[in-house]
């Protein structure tokens, strides 16, 4: 499937046809989870209404780390098979979890002074988090700053796999450390340990939000092809223009001095 | 072996004969020490409280100065397409400059460390470990700091980039450095620090070279 | 009793390896740009090829890609009938490329620095002063051996890069505009020494703009190679 997309005229086609079904049912889920979230799911018994932070933060925070998992698969891919596209999910993907890690903290951040009584604690959670946000700008910073995209694409992909190792430490830091922040009550062995009645919002808002980050980076992935064909299309022009060109007249030399 | 070793000698007679750089290193570590006390008031007893903090941040962005020369000037003069062509595996000779580049800025600012210690009235058992520390956990600094030096190798604003993604690596070694101190401080006992930092350091031997030597192989192509 | 050579002095020569170097359907891209599609030749021992080319026709990168510092986007590079890639430190270990930059530090000495060089292909000790000693000699650098770079001209640092060729012995020799900021004498040690390299079973491969005089080289143009406005806007 990864490779019958990866020609890029197909995923041209691909992305035209799907990207609409993916952008309205990201909306349409996400107003979906947020009314269940906000007006329906039961209010917490100990923090009352403030939990209903959690519906953003924790999906937030799911999809920040899944997003740099996949970001580390692609630059596996880039750099194992070395597919050009591999690179380009890679770095269309990058702004969009930094955002996600962005707003996990911000969101956090204002569940944390209620709770908590502060802005925010330097325990292991929030510090690897945080952490992982310098890593998407590092990213960013890194693949940006050559005069040779391809050569930024590879330095990338290399550095995504090194930042590899702070994935499993964000996510078993609460097990880890006597940590604030309290520890898995989703994903973990034994199931669940949330209500049902949470739990379900919960997960609907986590569907939004992959929805959402999948229609996102189809639609930069093809603003970048687009960009380089209408660049391979200016180079073949100019190329062509240099051979028909005539000698430049002497006078017009001396004329524009 | 031979080429190993060739290397070593090599980076550690440039560095000495370039002597300025150690020097310079030196320097900035003690300006960055001394900038504290005019900062946060000279207090003797709040200057204890996070004299050892201060110190291992200095030593991380002294370190980070001297990074970028590591694997610069053979970038510029083609002996980076030397040294990948070679009968010695690009790994080791990641390694052997590594090390000759902790020869010349990691040891001299460990050594340095118990002068600046007495500045934020460490007492000697203090000094002792943050010492330790220094020289347990600078090599770690050199290994991480080759990886982020070798994927910035042609960038634009090197040092700039550089620092941006060294800085959230350098985060373990200093909690583990620093923390040592304070525990010593309060009394815990800073053997399980140190142990834990000299676990990092051998990780980022191990570990290091690789992601160092795949990004070199980048720069080279 | 040595053989003496004008080159080598009393070095004692090499038996050289014998395979064949195999190109087959070569393509290169730098960045986004195919730079050249479809390179083939064949190189038996004591043979040697021209490139030539106008700027950016990808000379330099096709000497790259021979030294396996580029990895081809299509195509074979065979060393008898084993792919490079099967055992590349063995295919690396027989060749010597010499590109644009010198590689050379200009806080060292010139025996210095070639003692390194002899020591990052494993001599070391006596076996290696001596191969260090004829090499300074064969470029004429035994006057300058033991001040700084710093001191040295452009050319004398052209010419110790090229005395590494002498002071390893190895089979494919890729150079890149060796001639450029040589003098006139230089240049007929240069090709002097080509002589004597192929003559013991060594291949050449140069890219010059210059002329050079190597005898029977068998000439590549690079242009005839790079590729049409269609392959681009493929790509």
């Amino acid at each position: 499937m990864i490779n019958w997309l990866a020609n890029p005229a197909r995923f041209g086609r691909f992305s035209a046809r799907t990207l609409p079904w993916f952008g309205w049912g990201a909306a349409a889920v996400l107003a979906v989870g947020l009314y269940w979230s906000l007006v329906v799911a039961p209010a917490d018994y100990q923090q009352g209404d403030t939990v209903r932070i959690m519906y953003i933060h924790v999906p937030a925070a799911w999809m920040a780390l899944s997003v740099y998992f996949f970001i580390a698969v692609a630059s596996a891919v880039a750099l194992v098979w070395r597919h050009p596209f591999a690179e380009i999910a890679a770095r269309a993907a990058a702004p969009i979890g930094a955002a996600f890690t962005l707003i996990c903290l911000a969101t956090g951040s204002l569940w944390g002074r209620p709770m908590w009584g502060a802005w925010w604690v330097w325990d292991a959670r929030l510090t690897s988090v945080l952490i992982l946000f310098f890593f998407y700008l590092g990213y960013i910073a890194l693949v940006n700053a050559f005069d040779d995209p391809s050569r930024g694409g590879r330095a990338g992909s290399v550095l995504a796999l090194v930042g590899i190792v702070n994935l499993p430490i964000i996510k078993f830091s609460v097990d880890w450390w006597n940590t604030l922040h309290q520890p898995a009550s989703v994903v973990r062995i034994g199931g669940p340990s949330i209500a049902l009645a949470m739990l379900v919002p919960l997960l609907i808002m986590a569907a939004g939000f992959c929805l959402f980050f999948v229609a996102l980076l189809m639609l930069r992935m093809r603003t970048v092809l687009n960009e380089r064909k209408a660049m391979a299309l200016r180079v073949s022009a100019g190329t062509a223009a240099l051979q028909t060109e005539p000698e430049p007249m002497p006078s017009m030399k001396t004329a524009a001095r | 072996m031979a080429a190993f070793g060739g290397l070593f000698w090599r980076d550690l007679r440039l560095a000495l004969r370039q002597g300025g750089d150690t020097g310079l290193v030196l320097g900035f570590f003690v300006l960055a020490v001394i900038l504290f006390p005019f900062g946060v008031g000279p207090e003797p007893a709040i200057l204890r409280r996070i004299g050892a903090g201060i110190i291992w941040v200095a030593a991380l962005l002294s370190a980070l100065l001297s990074l970028d020369r590591l694997f610069e000037s053979d970038y510029q003069d083609g002996g980076l397409d030397l040294l990948a062509l070679s009968t010695l595996p690009l790994e080791l000779a990641v390694l052997a400059k590594c090390a000759a580049h902790w020869m010349a800025t990691g040891l001299p600012l460990a050594l340095a460390s118990p002068v600046l210690a007495i500045i934020v009235n460490l007492d000697l058992g203090e000094i002792g470990i943050l010492t330790a520390s220094l020289l347990i956990g600078t090599p770690a600094l050199s290994l991480i700091g080759s990886v982020a030096a070798a994927l910035t190798l042609g960038a634009r604003r090197q040092g700039v980039v550089l620092s941006v993604l060294v800085l959230p690596l350098y985060v373990p070694p200093l909690i583990l450095g620093a923390g040592a101190v304070e525990a010593s401080m309060t009394g815990i006992g800073a053997r399980a620090y140190l142990l834990v930092l000299g676990a990092l350091s051998l990780a980022a031997l191990a570990l290091c070279p690789w992601a160092s030597a795949a990004a070199l192989r980048q720069a080279v192509e | 009793m040595c053989r003496w050579s004008p080159v080598y002095g009393c070095l004692a020569p090499t038996k050289l390896p014998q395979p064949h170097l195999i190109a087959e359907g070569l393509a290169c891209r730098r960045g986004e740009r195919l730079v050249f599609a479809g390179i083939s030749f064949h190189l038996a021992p004591g043979e040697a090829l021209l490139l030539t080319g106008a700027n950016g026709s990808g000379k330099t990168s096709l000497l790259r890609l021979l030294a396996t510092l580029i990895a081809p986007v299509a195509g074979k590079l065979l060393w008898g009938t084993v792919p490079v890639e099967a055992d590349i430190a063995a295919y690396r270990e027989q060749l010597h490329y010499i590109g644009h930059q010198d590689g050379v530090k200009l806080d060292l000495t010139p025996r210095e620095i070639l003692a390194f060089w002899t020591s990052l292909h494993g001599l070391a000790g006596s076996g290696a002063t001596v191969h260090t000693e004829a090499a300074l000699m064969a470029f004429a650098l035994e006057g300058v051996a033991d001040w700084p770079c710093r001191w040295l001209s452009a050319g004398q640092r052209k010419r110790l890069a090229l005395a590494r060729l002498i002071a390893t012995p190895a089979s494919i020799w890729l150079l890149d505009e060796p001639t450029s900021a040589l003098d006139h004498d230089n240049q007929l040690r240069l090709e002097q020494a080509i002589v004597e390299h192929r003559a013991s079973g060594g291949r050449v491969i140069v890219a010059s703009h210059t002329p050079i005089g190597i005898a029977d080289a068998a000439r590549l143009s690079l242009d005839a190679f790079a590729p049409s406005s269609a392959d681009l806007t493929a790509g």
